[in-house]
């Protein structure tokens, strides 16, 4: 990723325009143009693929005793689908609304590292960047962060925000007021969506052994704290999975050394000054 | 109005910690074992709600039913690389037949 995109030309917009309304500047050259036109397809593929399971969220919501209103106010207020499913579902298992918001909000802490590593890449200036920031989940971040420079990012970011945004409230509204209509959501399967929206997100999260350790532990903590704990507090519980597979795999680099830690250790995508190759140990 | 509460708290706080990764300096947050936590933190609770949902039934229960069927559907289906919308819908109809044919 770069850490210092150039400026282009479009640096001297008015800075209250939004980032993603980059339509105004003819291109400069072919590369840059077929970079915009991939960072746009990426940007609509995902956002219509994802904006349409905006549907099961809705009919989730209403499912679980949400009216519409409440369901159209957590996709256009909270919109990080993850956390959205997360509290639905244990507001639909009685858990009390303190943990229930907690559980959404721990998921949703994982955006603020997607921002951290957007900023940089889009340059938001101050007047945007509240409004930016609403965008920062998922689906924008990994489309900004596959393209090719800071100008298709800021595209390709925008692209996926808008569609997504607008066909995610959407569908939304047609599940919640659909649902009456399907009669028990159960029959069609749509109690199904959310874990498989779960399952879905942490799939490619699953690449190292740290990473499928942790979520093996986090489920058997989860699983064996279901008949002790209220609704809701079992995933919290559950979260501890990942500071424990931590200390452990600490633990062990030290012991092995330098040279497994190596091996099993850091992840290839971040090369951290400084800890360089002492990874592990290094903590 | 409880529903009304964890909204708002959702909502809020959801929102807030997007704006503090956009405006937060980089260094504050890119230590490596905060950086750490955080790749390992959604997949622990992601993998947690994935199966609390499936298996979840009323207050205090696990149980295995159709949910479970549309599941491994959709786990087959994200192993064929399927992509996001294909991989709900494979869970839905895979629930909804095991559902209709069988309980």
């Amino acid at each position: 990723m770069p850490t210092a995109p150039r400026r282009g030309p479009r640096a001297a917009t008015d800075p209250r325009h939004p980032p993603f309304a980059t339509d105004g500047a003819p291109p400069a050259e072919p590369a840059r143009s077929e970079a915009r036109r991939t960072a746009v397809r990426d940007g609509l593929g995902v956002g219509v693929a994802v904006g349409l399971s905006g549907f099961a969220f809705g009919v989730t919501a209403a499912g679980a005793g949400l009216s519409v209103l409440q369901a159209c106010a957590l996709s256009l207020l909270v919109f990080t689908g993850a956390s959205q499913f997360a509290l639905v579902g244990a507001l639909a298992a009685g858990g009390n609304p303190f943990t229930a918001a907690a559980g959404a909000f721990f998921l949703g802490a994982r955006n603020a590292f997607y921002g951290l590593r957007l900023a940089g890449l889009l340059r938001l200036r101050g007047g945007v960047r509240p409004l930016a920031a609403h965008w920062v989940i998922d689906e924008t971040s990994a489309v900004a962060l596959a393209q090719a420079d800071p100008r298709a990012a800021r595209t390709g970011f925008a692209v996926t925000g808008v569609t997504l945004y607008v066909l995610w409230n959407l569908t939304t509204l047609l599940g919640a007021l659909g649902a009456g209509a399907l009669g028990d959501p159960r029959a069609w399967g749509l109690d199904a969506a959310g874990p498989a929206v779960f399952l879905a997100l942490l799939a490619p999260m699953l690449d190292g052994v740290r990473e499928r350790a942790t979520a093996m532990l986090a489920v058997l903590l989860a699983v064996a704290c279901v008949p002790f704990l209220p609704a809701g507090v079992p995933v919290l519980a559950a979260a501890a999975a990942a500071p424990l597979v931590l200390l452990v795999s600490g633990f062990r680099a030290r012991r092995a050394g330098a040279a497994t830690a190596e091996q099993e250790g850091p992840e290839p995508e971040s090369p951290e000054a400084g800890s360089g190759s002492r990874g592990e140990a290094g903590r | 109005m409880t529903v009304w509460l964890a909204i708002g708290l959702t909502a809020a706080g959801c929102y807030l910690v997007k704006l503090l990764g956009l405006s937060v300096p980089a260094e504050m947050l890119e230590k490596p074992l905060v950086r750490r936590l955080a790749v390992l933190l959604p997949v622990a609770l992601l993998a947690a709600l994935t199966a609390l949902q499936t298996f979840g039934g009323g207050t205090g229960e696990l149980t295995v039913d159709a949910r479970a069927v549309g599941l491994a559907a959709a786990a087959v289906a994200l192993l064929l690389r399927a992509p996001f919308l294909l991989v709900i819908a494979v869970a839905v109809v895979g629930t909804a037949a095991a559902r209709a044919f069988g309980g």
